[in-house]
């Protein structure tokens, strides 16, 4: 399993994620997969709709902000391909809380922000068994798709 | 029939469609037997407590089934349903 996402595209993440800290940011991938080779080529910034207390390590996109994304997602002729978010002061790594509200399919990228500054992203998709999630190669592009 | 949207990333557990059709007088009786149908559709809708899991919102055009009857919401035969994730974690 691989995605591939521009340089540009991955910045924008990491900028969204740094302007939301210390609190998790997050938004959803917009693309397209074909010949199980996924892109992602837009992006859908949202706001953390998580009470205020709760933000800084839990994040939640409302199903009215899905349909809305689904909607858009349509308009550009592409698809809802994953979800992005960011951990504030902590790995990439997916949480338990990550795994009990994960969804199959779609492409999880995790931004760890250090002190308010984007260190690394990973990838990762919940296993069919919901037991956990396994790594996804992310391909880093130079060039717009 | 009632017809039931599905999304994308539920579609591989239901042989691949878009939208399913099942006899339903309520939202209950509805999922019940689609997910008679497509047996592998419910441990991603369905807890190991057998109650919808949280994020799994339906819609019953732009109203969330939680604001009207819940799964009880009675459907009449042209209703379309929509399931929408929420999307949550930490």
């Amino acid at each position: 399993m691989t995605i591939k996402i521009t340089s540009r595209l991955l910045k924008e993440i990491h900028t969204h994620g740094e302007n939301a800290y210390p609190e998790e940011g997050a938004g959803l991938l917009l693309g397209s997969e074909q010949d199980g080779f996924r892109s992602v080529l837009n992006l859908l910034k949202l706001d953390n709709s998580r009470e205020k207390i709760a933000r800084h390590n839990r994040y939640l996109i409302t199903a009215r902000d899905m349909l809305q994304g689904e909607k858009e997602a349509e308009q550009l002729g592409l698809s809802i391909v994953g979800i992005f978010h960011s951990h504030p002061d902590h790995p990439n790594l997916p949480s338990e809380f990550d795994r009990e509200w994960a969804i199959p399919w779609y492409s999880y990228l995790i931004t760890s922000i250090q002190n308010a500054e984007a260190l690394d992203t990973r990838c990762w998709r919940l296993l069919d068994d919901r037991s956990g999630f396994s790594p996804e190669e992310i391909i880093i592009s130079q060039e717009e798709n | 029939m009632p017809t039931l949207k599905i999304p994308t990333p539920l579609r591989p557990y239901a042989d691949g469609q878009s939208a399913l059709t099942a006899q339903g007088q309520n939202v209950s009786e509805l999922l019940e037997n689609t997910l008679e149908q497509f047996p592998h559709l419910k441990k991603h809708l369905y807890s190991e407590d057998n109650i919808l899991r949280p994020f799994v919102n339906i819609f019953l055009g732009e109203e969330n089934i939680k604001d009207l009857q819940g799964i009880e919401t009675p459907l009449k035969e042209d209703d379309i349903l929509l399931i929408i994730p929420s999307i949550a974690g930490g």
